[in-house]
């Protein structure tokens, strides 16, 4: 990183992005996500514009872009009018950035997105603008055809004809829960109220492994602001909330900037598109607890408390924020809204399986060679994910399971690699869809201690209100640990299944009801491990510190 | 974790100039009581922890309970009561780190610099966190030093990272 001259380390003026007045021949768009930011790519991208003036390039472009996806080979520069990818370009390695520098002058070089496994499997919906646009620049979101939908729905459409088209796209919760989101628009819309709705985006994604929002909120956030208030003008409602989780400072400081541009811009704030509906955004940001992801607890949140859930009914769209009917959808939700209304329930409709329809955005993570942000059509194989597009995994690693949903999620085994992904396969395997962490593991990770470790975590954020999971929790993470150091008994394990079917009933809220499912999953495909490390006293996986059988208590207790 | 009793709230150190900020903050919330978590943020972004007085303070800014506003500084776990060291580390422990071998980082770091989760060392120079996930899954494992992101971490890179601080 270079530092311009001077006694004091005077802060270096921000590089513009170097866009020709004239007609563009090519672009090096430079993304800065968190995860190539992370390995310098703002130097990439200062580097590449000084490179582009000294060559004297004038009909070429350098743009700041959100995520190009393919994490694992940052940092990245796409010239998509070559459709090419250049991977691992440094500020410090003068070959990498000539390589970018004579694909825009029209050279050959780098990796042809066309035909890359990675890139050729990818439906784009969510991820339509990601890697396209500068997030910290409206003009380039509207140049791309943004907020036409919204401009379509408030000066053509009724409320009710958006309604119909949001349900029959048959798009469902991409939070995780797959409630039909037209159905909840709809509930909310019907819900009466004489003193306004609210609109909430749930952006606290705390699902370890998942990193879905936070991409779309770095890379496209004006996409979500379209689709928020495309449901206001449905529901109508005329204030909205985006809640982001306080880990996420880069998708905070952009949507930050989204708003403000937007509301100048006129999209949102009064009179849409001269039009009679008005939509203000607020942002919220969270505090660092799990729990606020569940939509009571988050609208808890809102309001300034203690992120504790309550029981539902009533549900948020009879009674929400401030006792106000309430609207509350992921980030990818608002994100998938306006394609549809652009392009169609009926192109929506036929994408995907079953009834799961249209695409999914993916966190691929874990023993996967291609790690990074996907996007694909809801029924591909586990496999094609996997293998496909994630390459394998590396150094020869063999596959042992993948895990999805997060820690009210499971692990699937490779004897269902050739599953088809949908909500309802994913349930039948005793999984969850989640939110979209996908981390696959090698024969190095132990199950039992996978089941541990989300064990801890739902212990730790369990928000204590119900004592099922407060307590539950912390049991059977306790028996857990006495599995992976060798201690325990047929009757803890059975101990272990009748407490986890008794959390699984009984908890409040969705924490809590889900916390036993890596354990039920791992006990499903995986008992023989636990098997191993109660009767053998191994860990197959060699990751468990097994206690030498003098200091065991199971001998004491004679058990077995 | 106890508070002092407010009879006598009015005046926390305000001659101190970074209240402004804070009061900057709470005049454009309207001084609502649902903004009592932005607030708290500014405060922790301006003094890097919240001490009784802060919190004595914005309770009544707010017009909410001391009682609540504890309840809420000590609910969410990024707000933090003790001050912090000059440098802060945290380690990710989220799936992909985890799997990745981030315990055996954070073992490390527990080892050389004596302290736990939480702790900072008696010379206050780092203080040692956790995180549950940072969203920089396909980086595992990750580590953030002082605010600043590393990918692909090491026992021995984030040792030698402190060092050089």
């Amino acid at each position: 990183m270079t530092e311009t001259g001077g006694a004091t380390p005077a802060r270096r003026r921000r590089q513009e992005p170097l866009i020709p007045d004239g007609p563009v021949r090519a672009s090096a768009n430079v993304c800065q996500a968190a995860g190539c930011l992370s390995m310098q790519s703002d130097a990439v991208f200062d580097s590449l514009c000084e490179r582009v003036a000294a060559s004297g390039l004038t009909d070429v472009a350098v743009r700041r872009v959100g995520c190009l996806g393919l994490c694992a080979a940052g940092p990245l520069v796409a010239v998509p009018e070559r459709e090419r990818l250049f991977d691992h370009v440094t500020a410090g390695d003068d070959a990498s950035l000539d390589a970018v520098v004579t694909s825009l002058s029209g050279g050959e070089g780098g990796r042809p997105i066309a035909s890359d496994p990675f890139f050729s499997h990818q439906v784009k919906v969510v991820l339509e603008h990601c890697g396209r646009i500068d997030p910290e620049r409206v003009e380039d979101y509207v140049a791309e055809g943004g907020y036409e939908a919204l401009t379509k729905v408030v000066t053509t459409m009724t409320p009710a004809e958006v309604l119909a088209e949001v349900t029959h796209s048959g798009l469902r919760g991409r939070g995780g829960g797959g409630y039909p989101t037209g159905l909840k628009w709809t509930t909310v819309a019907k819900a009466e109220s004489a003193d306004g709705k609210y609109v909430v985006c749930n952006g606290d994604e705390g699902d370890p492994g998942a990193f879905m929002d936070r991409s779309v909120l770095e890379s496209s956030p004006q996409q979500v602001l379209e689709g928020m208030a495309i449901a206001g003008y449905a529901v109508g409602a005329a204030h909205g909330y985006v809640y982001v989780r306080a880990e996420y400072p880069l998708a905070v400081k952009r949507l930050t900037t989204a708003i403000r541009q937007a509301e100048r811009a006129g999209l949102l704030g009064q009179r849409i598109a001269d039009s009679s509906f008005s939509f203000e955004v607020q942002l919220r940001i969270g505090a660092g607890a799990f729990v606020c992801g569940e939509e009571t607890a988050l609208i808890a949140s809102i309001e300034g408390g203690r992120g504790t859930p309550r029981p539902r009914p009533p549900y948020p769209a009879a009674s929400g924020l401030w006792g106000k009917p309430t609207l509350i959808n992921n980030v990818e939700t608002f994100s998938s809204i306006a394609a549809i209304i652009n392009r169609g329930a009926a192109w929506y409709q036929a994408i995907g399986t079953g009834r799961s329809r249209g695409t999914k955005v993916f966190a691929l993570a874990g023993s996967v060679v291609n790690t990074g942000l996907i996007e694909v059509p809801l029924g591909l194989t586990l496999r094609e994910i996997v293998f496909d597009i994630g390459g394998g995994l590396p150094g020869g690693g063999r596959f042992k399971a993948v895990q999805t949903g997060g820690p009210s999620g499971g692990c699937m085994p490779e004897e269902l690699l050739d599953m088809q992904v949908s909500y309802e396969s994913l349930a039948e395997a005793g999984s969850i869809m989640g939110s979209g962490g996908m981390i696959v593991m090698d024969q190095g990770t132990c199950m039992v201690d996978v089941a541990k470790f989300f064990m801890d975590f739902c212990r730790e954020e369990s928000c204590g209100k119900c004592v099922p999971c407060r307590v539950g929790t912390t049991q059977m993470h306790g028996l857990l640990d006495r599995i992976t150091r060798g201690l325990a008994s047929r009757e803890d394990l059975a101990e272990l299944e009748d407490l986890a079917a008794m959390v699984r009933e009984t908890s409040l809220c969705g924490l809590g009801q889900g916390a036993p499912n890596p354990v039920f999953s791992t006990l499903r495909y995986f008992r023989d491990e636990y098997l191993a490390h109660i009767d053998d006293r191994v860990c197959p996986a060699g990751v468990c510190k097994i206690e030498p059988v003098e200091a065991g208590a199971r001998v004491a207790e004679g058990v077995r | 974790m106890t508070m002092a009793p407010v009879e006598a709230p009015p005046s926390p150190p305000r001659e101190d100039k970074r209240w402004r900020q804070v009061d900057v903050k709470i005049r454009r919330l309207g001084a609502r009581p649902d903004g009592l978590i932005e607030v708290l943020h500014t405060v922790q972004e301006v003094f890097g922890f919240l001490d009784d007085d802060a919190l004595g303070y914005v309770s009544e800014a707010l017009g909410v309970p001391p009682s609540r506003v504890l309840g809420v500084a000590t609910f969410y776990s990024h707000f933090v009561r003790k001050p912090q060291g000059l440098h802060t580390c945290v380690v990710c422990m989220g799936t992909a780190c985890y799997i990745n071998g981030a315990s055996a980082i954070f073992e490390r770091l527990h080892g050389t610099l004596g302290i736990d989760a939480g702790g900072t060392t008696p010379d206050g120079r780092v203080s040692l966190l956790r995180a549950r996930c940072l969203g920089a899954c396909s980086m595992a494992p990750a580590v953030v030093v002082d605010d600043e992101v590393h990918g692909r971490m090491s026992p021995d890179g984030v040792e030698q990272m402190l060092e050089a601080l």
